[in-house]
């Protein structure tokens, strides 16, 4: 047992490799038999992996889910910025280009009122609960951005560190959300075209939840999707610290 | 060569983030700008003008191929990794912040989808009546 335990975390990325292959065999097993296909596989495998990563976070108490259990810290690297980056480039590999150059306005577009439109509820939010200053008020409408324009501001404009810890929940939440959600709600907002996957990306943002948001509902989609959503984070931190804060101490 | 494959890849993400990182810098601010989306520009213009002039041929374009296949298992492990603990725990505020902003993008996404697809449509019978 200990032998195996040795080889196991000596051989983290393989046996994250075997670990993902035997969710994603158990997710299709289940998706044909009791959904009859009705749920996709992937989207049934990335729910198992979120699942896992929730049992695995409460278990060791640490932040990277289920990496944190060593005979699985290879899923860290598997899972990883730069692994997954290195696929999503890959998807661009015959994508419509056309597409691409005709609706690259409104994907741009979409990233700025994604950004602030996010930023508005945050904020509103963190108002409704009692929060009065500018800055922590910013803080929190960043984070409902993603999990790293909030931390950014927060840093620059020098919040409390229990607000930016809020901040990343929120940005934490909306990108469980989008993954989990996207494949349940794609059919009524009309994601199922290369026009909506960049607009759903530039409003989304976060890179990992529209990822795997769009892995679950249409791999062919992912290219247009993470194009947008890519300028987001970028946007956010440019946004947020300078003028939407500014207007945000203007209104209160 | 299927390395050939990967190791155009791996320039054009490399370049790209390099990129997005300096662009980032000029805007001053901590963050990379569109990296991943300029390495997907970088890799597009590569292969539609390789397939004209040299030929990214068949074992090549393997290389990218595996990759775009790991896709989804990349996914699934990246799903994994999440701090899905961190984000059930952080409390109400960040529940309702998180979960509003995902509803109401939501909600905005047919609206601005009707737009570029109408943008497109008109883009596309003024450039037939150039013709």
């Amino acid at each position: 047992m200990e032998l195996l335990t040795a080889v196991l975390v000596k051989n983290g990325l393989i046996t994250a490799f075997l670990l993902v292959g035997t969710i994603t065999a158990l997710s299709y097993w289940l998706s044909n038999k009791l959904s009859r296909g009705v749920i996709h596989g992937s989207a049934l495998a990335i729910a198992i992996g979120l699942l896992m990563a929730y049992f695995g976070g409460s278990y060791t108490g640490g932040s990277r889910g289920l990496a944190d259990i060593s005979i699985f810290s290879g899923v860290a690297v598997m899972g990883g910025a730069m692994l997954r980056d290195f696929a999503i480039v890959s998807t661009a590999f015959g994508a419509d280009t056309r597409a691409l150059k005709q609706a690259g306005w409104v994907g741009a577009f979409s990233v700025v009122i994604g950004v602030v439109l996010s930023f508005v509820v945050g904020a509103l939010v963190a108002v409704a609960f009692g929060y009065t200053d500018a800055v922590s008020i910013t803080t929190i409408g960043a984070g409902a951005a993603t999990y790293i324009v909030g931390p950014v501001t927060g840093t620059a404009l020098g919040a409390s560190s229990e607000v930016i810890a809020l901040s990343v929940g929120a940005g934490l939440v909306k990108s469980v959300l989008v993954m989990v959600g996207t494949p349940l709600v794609a059919k009524s907002i009309g994601l199922n075209n290369p026009y909506s996957a960049m607009v759903y990306g530039g409003l989304m943002g976060t890179t990992s939840g529209v990822a795997g948001g769009l892995a679950a509902t249409d791999p062919t989609l992912v290219p247009y999707g993470a194009m947008t959503a890519t300028f987001y984070t970028g946007v956010g931190c440019l946004l947020a610290p300078s003028l939407l804060f500014f207007l945000v101490r203007l209104a209160v | 060569m299927v390395i050939y494959g990967v190791a155009l890849l791996a320039f054009c993400l490399l370049t790209g983030t390099l990129a997005g990182d300096v662009l980032g810098r000029l805007l001053g601010i901590e963050a990379n700008v569109g990296g991943v989306g300029i390495s997907m520009l970088l890799l597009l213009y590569f292969t539609s003008r390789a397939r004209e002039r040299w030929q990214l041929n068949e074992l090549s374009q393997s290389g990218i191929a595996f990759w775009s296949a790991m896709y989804i298992p990349i996914v699934v492990a990246m799903a994994a990794k999440q701090n899905v603990a961190g984000a059930i725990e952080s409390g109400w505020l960040a529940l309702f912040a998180g979960v509003l902003a995902v509803v109401v993008s939501f909600m905005l996404t047919p609206l601005l989808s009707r737009i570029a697809h109408n943008g497109a449509h008109s883009i596309n019978d003024e450039l037939e009546e150039h013709q």
